[in-house]
């Protein structure tokens, strides 16, 4: 029986939504493949975390609740999954695409000795095989990828997969007693320094409001785009250029190397267009651009552009949210 | 102290990517290739480490064709010592490549391997992960600021997450990942090239390292995202709300 495992990421005691993304994309896979969904939680103090996934459909939820997993390291968490891997045997492991996954998952990978496919948006039965379609080169190229051998790992696009119905039936949830090994040092967190609570997250938020090079300095970003975004429920997000200038901080960005959005509305204020930039955003349902350049490259993806300065029309358009 | 930097050549950053009509790859006549980005950080962050411990010693590792070595030459004349061309003709997937590099690592026994966290024509993000786990050493994904201890045998890592910057302290030897903001890599100089003409490249290929290099990944076929259609121009910021309201019923 084939078996995908699926890697859930919490922040907080709280189950990211991008880990239902995955558990969307492992029922398209065993739509296509046959087989069941497992999942698997590591950390300390995980219960919120399990209970939460416990009617999304999996066969199994394995719990790993451990002390020495109250920091999720890539040593430690690689180390969980090869030993879960190696007792429960799937055919694949699968997670969603974050910093998280990036870190941990290809060292597990290697541990043993599986081929990794990462930012998965597609994948279809061709002949035999399933084959599964991934972006690379900025955005500007879909591959179609063959992955062999009896183990595989892929990280996927949480916005290219729908997320996991909910139903009646209640996943079993068994503990899974992790071997740390004796003589080894983890690697010591030190600090983390968390972002502004209260905003939701770019890849999570049904809204993104993000600034670019209109903006000169912190506090006209946070006054104009954190104004709007905050009048909207919205995350905020912001482009290379303002992370490079230290006017925003690296966990806004959006683009090729940042994050990879795709919410219902994204709001560009003041920005180009960069294809780096377009690759993080260019999958969202509606996009609208508001720049003061009639030739920006921005306009070429929007549904909506309006040619402005985003000085005067966005603080305007604050107020009238506000004031209705 | 030394640190083994492993570099890529790619296609330029500023080169607009074309795929070909049949789908067997991108059009690569007329396309600069260049050091991946995040490789050049990651050799600028050995140089500088290297200015404030001397006695390191850099070498810089590459994993291609013939024309990799251009790409070392680089390396070399921003400031790195050696180099080392690992000669292969076909792609080879992150998993195939992190043996080739873990390989080196056994042969080379360097304190440190700083690398860029993904080249940015495969964005696999997986080569630097997946050679830590091979060693069984410690690794820092995604970094942007490396404060080395005084015996150099800890780096506290500033790596950039999700959720803001992660500090952690990894013991040595270790392999980090860059991220973009950890430096602004130098330009090379017309003494720097001339005196990298005459630092060492030493040759290698995977059968003399004893590897296994088979990929697991196959790319079968590319093709150009479907693109966007350009919208609507609005012309006022009433017509906009309106229309986010009435017409695409996201407000």
């Amino acid at each position: 029986m084939r078996k995908t495992l699926v890697l859930i990421e919490h922040t907080q005691g709280q189950l990211r939504q991008t880990s239902l993304h995955a558990l969307g994309a492992a029922s398209e896979l065993a739509a296509v493949e046959g087989g069941t969904t497992e999942a698997l939680v590591m950390g300390h103090g995980v219960g919120a975390v399990v209970d939460a996934l416990r009617s999304l459909g999996c066969a199994r939820i394995w719990a790993v609740d451990h002390p020495q997993l109250a920091d999720l390291t890539a040593d430690r968490c690689a180390d969980v999954i090869a030993q879960t891997v190696k007792a429960t045997e799937p055919s694949f492991v699968l997670a969603a695409a974050s910093t998280f996954s990036k870190d941990l998952l290809p060292r597990a990978a290697a541990l043993l000795d599986a081929g990794m496919i990462s930012d998965v948006v597609g994948l279809k039965k061709e002949g035999d095989e399933t084959v599964f379609k991934r972006v690379q080169f900025a955005g500007n190229v879909i591959s179609t990828v063959q992955l062999s051998g009896a183990l595989k790992f892929l990280t996927i696009r949480p916005s290219a997969f729908p997320m996991a119905n909910r139903n009646a039936t209640q996943s079993e949830v068994q503990d899974f007693p992790w071997q740390p090994a004796a003589n080894v040092t983890w690697t010591q967190v030190v600090s983390r320094e968390e972002r502004v609570e209260g905003r939701p997250d770019a890849t999570e938020a049904r809204i993104v409001v993000s600034g670019g090079r209109a903006f000169k300095n912190s506090e006209d970003f946070e006054r104009v785009v954190g104004g709007l975004a905050d009048a909207l429920g919205a995350a905020v997000g912001s482009s290379r250029a303002l992370v490079d200038a230290g006017i925003t901080p690296n966990s806004l960005q959006i683009g090729q190397t940042g994050k990879v959005v795709a919410p219902e509305l994204y709001i560009a204020l003041g920005i180009s267009g960069a294809i780096q930039h377009m690759a993080g955003m260019k999958d969202s349902k509606v996009i609208v651009a508001v720049n003061k350049d009639p030739d920006a490259p921005v306009f070429e993806a929007a549904d909506y552009g309006l040619v402005a300065d985003v000085y005067e029309t966005i603080p305007e358009w604050t107020r009238r949210i506000k004031g209705s | 102290m030394k640190i083994l930097v492993p570099i890529k050549r790619v296609p330029d950053y500023d080169t607009r990517i074309r795929v070909k009509p049949d789908g067997s790859g991108i059009v690569t006549e007329g396309v600069k290739f260049s050091m991946n980005p995040f490789d050049a950080i990651a050799v600028e962050e050995a140089i500088r480490i290297k200015e404030r411990l001397p006695g390191a010693e850099i070498t810089a590792l590459s994993i291609g064709t013939e024309e990799s070595v251009e790409t070392l030459r680089v390396a070399l004349a921003m400031g790195a010592d050696r180099a080392i061309r690992v000669a292969i003709d076909a792609d080879m997937d992150s998993l195939a490549i992190a043996k080739v590099l873990a390989a080196v690592y056994h042969r080379e026994k360097p304190h440190m391997v700083l690398m860029g966290k993904q080249a940015i024509d495969d964005d696999s993000n997986q080569a630097g992960q997946m050679l830590a786990g091979l060693l069984g050493v410690p690794q820092a994904t995604f970094v942007s600021k490396i404060e080395m201890g005084q015996d150099g045998a800890t780096a506290l890592c500033s790596r950039e997450t999700d959720a803001g910057i992660e500090k952690v302290q990894v013991r040595m030897p270790a392999v980090i990942t860059t991220d973009l903001r950890l430096n602004e890599p130098r330009y090379v100089s017309l003494p720097g090239i001339m005196k990298a003409k005459k630092k060492p490249v030493e040759e290698l290929t995977p059968s003399a390292l004893s590897v296994d290099c088979v990929s697991r990944t196959r790319v079968l076929s590319m093709e150009a995202p479907a693109r966007r259609k350009a919208g609507l121009r609005v012309k006022s910021l009433d017509e906009l709300i309106d229309r986010l309201k009435t017409e695409a019923k996201v407000l």
